[in-house]
């Protein structure tokens, strides 16, 4: 399954504290989902101001990304620019 | 599709831009060179208070004066809910914005716009927007970032709790948000160091800068259809912000992109178009607003300043076990610095195991802070580049050499979670560490710095249309604000994919009404994303074309190539046809189907990471605390290079505006919080007589998510030169200065209390 990391604050006051989640889902879309059914809120925030990295790539507002069983995903702050 | 990097005819090469002409003879329509029929002039009124209560705005007279025909306040706009969207360049609450743009209840800073006139000439406008009479109840404020996160601070926004600690807070405070990132366990890594060094550094709020002020002109119709024609770095945002600030569906607005002259950022946000659209709908007739320098400068906002606490631990051979950074941004009047940037840039060069990472945004009564290339990472990588510096001299080790030892690599865990994959940090390094460079000899009072930094660049939403013309030449059609040359660089992508020469491609930014929605011109994302779509509707094309030659041929288009803008039989069984070029198929494409054309809408990911490492040669003056810049080499990755010299711009520029907020620039304040510089002659930003040839060498780590391998380039050329600077400026007189601008009164103090000046004989 793959693996969440919740580095950031932003995140991680919807899990508890909770930096590490093995979640069942083999799209960004389903991921998402799944957080927001297992930490109410979470998976809003992540719609709203949160990119994914995937094992490394930094996706932002992509709900049909693959996951593979192994991926890491990371919840970091959507990123702008100047 | 992706192409291979030694067949590549266009791509690469350094053609003239398709707006230089214009450009240089003055043609081209910036945001003030519009002007309507019937239009009238807007005004605004600005605060003259920091901070101030709104107890009356009386417009009598001003809707008196001859010449006026509408006068707008706060009352004007529709009350917008406390609402956060992602439209900008970061996350923007609109009811702020609304606020911000006109202000309601209370004005937050100094040149906060109150009231707002539109008159048959600037005079009459000026003339009556001194005749609006506000009754202010004046207020304690706070300007400094430390000051406002003090528990007994003036506040200024009585329903802002901190968010991000715990438990939730019970009373308001200008600390808007609080956000960590944390990777091992820092206090165990601190123990584990043989030499630490722990440092504060700290950054006035700097200005863009940009030459063009903020313009633009505005008509309502009287079925409630508007048009927007104005400078800024996205029409689409433009048109989002001022339907959300005024009720108004996107469908009745259509924004026009004018050209632009310097954006940096600082114009992803609106400040006139809203008001403008008020004053149209009030007068029934267009509306043109003009800012001057001293309105943008008090009236829109500047990058952040902030405090940057840096502890760093290493092994005596120079191996970093452990860090900490404590980031303190200035937001402005409203929520919404760059901290989350700032604390995921200024350690992700480096692999360190244990690293503890804390960022505060906080408000106070400045305008509003407003992008800057590559927010945030300036700030952030001023104070951790410094400290790295300091490190190296502490441990005697080479500061190329300490960060060639730390650099991230591939498979290396950032402090803010991912695990990097194809990065070109190190590469940048290596490539600093043998460049000439190093080896010149430096001279008495000269010395040399050496900074890195790191921006994430983005992708996102971007649209184009390749269309073939009659004549076989081709039209692009965009909608991105051209800042940096990307004309250009669309034109050549096509060319590259259509086979044909650069100049038989005319690329054109169109308004919101043309082209499908594109994300603003920001981030470093242009030539990456909507590059990404124009290459892929050129390729549609080419199905097409290919296509067209098969009905020409009466063959199946299966067996039909396309090679150097032209059509082949893909083999010998497919027929003996003489080539058919793009020109020959568009000239008969009326019977083969009717124009060919394509459109694409995409949302680009995998923008590759800018990656850069910086050296600087400064001579200091010590007798007047002038520092002159001798030398400049910035490398940087930029995947590959579409157009080199606009590359080779793109980082001249950024090195350039770094070295203004390293050594001059600076917002002033007074005592009552009103900005004391709000002009070029005060606010001193470097021209080219102040600077040497910045030499850009491009390190090419091609981005295997991009066709022709492009990362955005734009914004990691600011990000190391502060430090870069300081550490020139440490190397040339052993004086470490924490504190920007490096000015000559900051420097000159500071050498003083090196070497006190000797009294002058009685």
């Amino acid at each position: 399954m793959p693996r969440v990391l919740i580095t950031g604050t932003a995140a991680r006051r919807f899990t508890g504290g909770q930096t590490e989640v093995a979640v069942e889902a083999d799209t960004v879309r389903r991921m998402i989902a799944e957080l927001e059914r297992r930490f109410p809120g979470l998976g809003h925030q992540i719609d709203e101001g949160m990119a994914v990295a995937i094992d490394g790539e930094i996706f932002q507002d992509a709900y049909q990304t693959p996951l593979s069983p192994d991926s890491e995903v990371v919840l970091i702050p959507k990123i702008g620019g100047g | 599709m992706a192409y291979d990097g030694e067949s590549l005819k266009v791509v690469g090469t350094r053609p003239i831009r398709p707006d230089g002409v214009d450009k240089v003879i003055g043609r081209a329509n910036f945001g003030a060179d519009m002007t309507m029929p019937g239009m009238l002039w807007g005004k605004i009124k600005r605060s003259p208070h920091a901070h101030a209560r709104i107890k009356s705005i009386k417009i009598d007279k001003a809707a008196a004066l001859p010449g006026v025909k509408a006068v707008v306040t706060a009352a004007d706009f529709p009350q917008i809910p406390s609402e956060e969207a992602f439209v900008g360049e970061g996350p923007m609450n609109f009811r702020d914005l609304s606020y911000n743009c006109m202000a309601r209840g209370k004005v937050l800073y100094d040149g906060h716009a109150v009231a707002a006139v539109a008159a048959i000439s600037p005079a009459i406008a000026e003339g009556a927007a001194d005749l609006i009479e506000v009754e202010y109840e004046v207020l304690p404020h706070v300007i400094d970032v430390e000051e406002a996160m003090k528990p007994n601070a003036p506040i200024l926004h009585d329903d802002l709790f901190t968010q991000g600690v715990d438990p939730k807070p019970t009373a308001p405070s200008n600390v808007a948000k609080r956000v960590t990132f944390t990777k091992g366990d820092f206090a165990a890594g601190w123990k584990e160091a043989e030499v630490t060094i722990e440092r504060r550094y700290t950054s006035k709020a700097v200005h863009q800068g940009y030459i063009e002020p903020h313009a633009c002109v505005v008509a309502v119709g009287n079925d409630g259809q508007c048009t927007i024609w104005s400078s800024s770095q996205g029409q689409f945002m433009v048109r989002a912000y001022c339907a959300k600030l005024l009720n108004i569906d996107l469908a009745n607005i259509r924004a026009m992109p004018a050209e632009i002259g310097g954006g940096f950022g600082g114009k992803t946000l609106v400040y006139l178009e809203p008001v403008a659209l008020a004053l149209s709908k009030k007068s029934g007739r267009p509306v043109k607003i003009v800012m001057n320098r001293e309105e943008v400068f008090r009236g829109t906002g500047p990058a952040a300043g902030g405090v940057y606490e840096v502890k760093l631990g290493a092994k005596k051979n120079g191996r970093i076990v452990a860090a900490e950074l404590v980031v303190k941004l200035q937001a402005g009047a409203f929520p919404g610095s760059p901290v989350g940037p700032a604390c995921m840039c200024g350690l992700a060069m480096y692999d360190i195991p244990h690293v503890n990472i804390v960022g505060y945004d906080v408000v106070s009564n400045r305008p509003k802070v407003a992008a800057y290339r590559a927010p945030g990472a300036p700030n952030s990588t001023f104070g951790t580049e410094s400290c790295m510096d300091e490190l190296a001299r502490k441990l005697n080790i080479d500061p190329v050499r300490l960060r060639e030892m730390n650099a991230a690599k591939d498979g290396t865990k950032a402090a803010h979670g991912p695990t990097w994959t194809n990065i070109g940090y190190l590469q940048t390094v290596e490539t600093a560490k043998n460049h000439p460079h190093l080896k010149v000899k430096l001279g008495k009072n000269q010395g040399r710095g050496i900074a890195s930094g790191f921006w994430f660049n983005i992708g996102g939403e971007s649209s184009a249309a390749c269309h073939v013309n009659e004549d076989g030449s081709v039209t692009i059609v965009e909608g991105n604000p051209d800042i940096g040359g990307s004309r250009a660089s669309m034109a050549m992508m096509a060319a590259e994919a259509l086979g044909i020469p650069y100049d038989k491609v005319r690329p054109v930014v169109a308004d919101t009404s043309s082209v499908g929605f594109s994300f603003l011109t920001g981030g470093s994302r242009v030539t990456f994303a909507t590059g990404m779509a124009v290459t892929q509707a050129a390729e549609k094309v080419v199905v097409e074309l290919k296509k067209r030659a098969a009905a020409i041929w009466d063959i199946s288009p299966e067996a039909v190539e396309w090679k150097d803008g032209k059509a082949y039989p893909a083999g010998p069984n497919a027929g003996s046809f003489e080539p058919l070029s793009l020109q020959e198929i568009a000239l008969k494409a009326g019977r083969t189907g009717g124009p060919i054309s394509a459109e694409v809408s995409i949302n680009a990911q995998g923008a590759g990471a800018g990656w850069a490492t910086h050296i600087c040669d400064v001579e200091v003056d010590r007798e007047t605390g002038y520092v002159k810049i001798l030398r400049y080499t910035a490398v940087q990755d930029v995947g590959r290079a579409i157009h080199p010299s606009y590359v080779e711009g793109q980082i001249q520029g950024g090195v350039t505006q770094g070295i203004g907020w390293a050594l001059n620039e600076e917002y002033i304040y007074d005592k009552d919080g009103r900005l004391e510089n709000p002009g070029y002659l005060d606010y001193r930003m470097p021209v080219a007589s102040d600077l040497p040839m910045i030499e850009a060498v491009m390190v090419e780590v091609p981005n295997p998510r991009h066709p022709f391998g492009a990362k955005g380039v734009g914004e990691v050329p600011i990000v190391p030169p502060m430090a870069a600077v300081a550490n020139a400026i440490a190397d040339a007189t052993g004086i470490r200065m924490r504190n920007l601008p490096m000015s000559p009164p900051h420097l000159r103090a500071a050498l003083d209390e090196q070497e006190p000046p000797r009294q002058a004989a009685e």
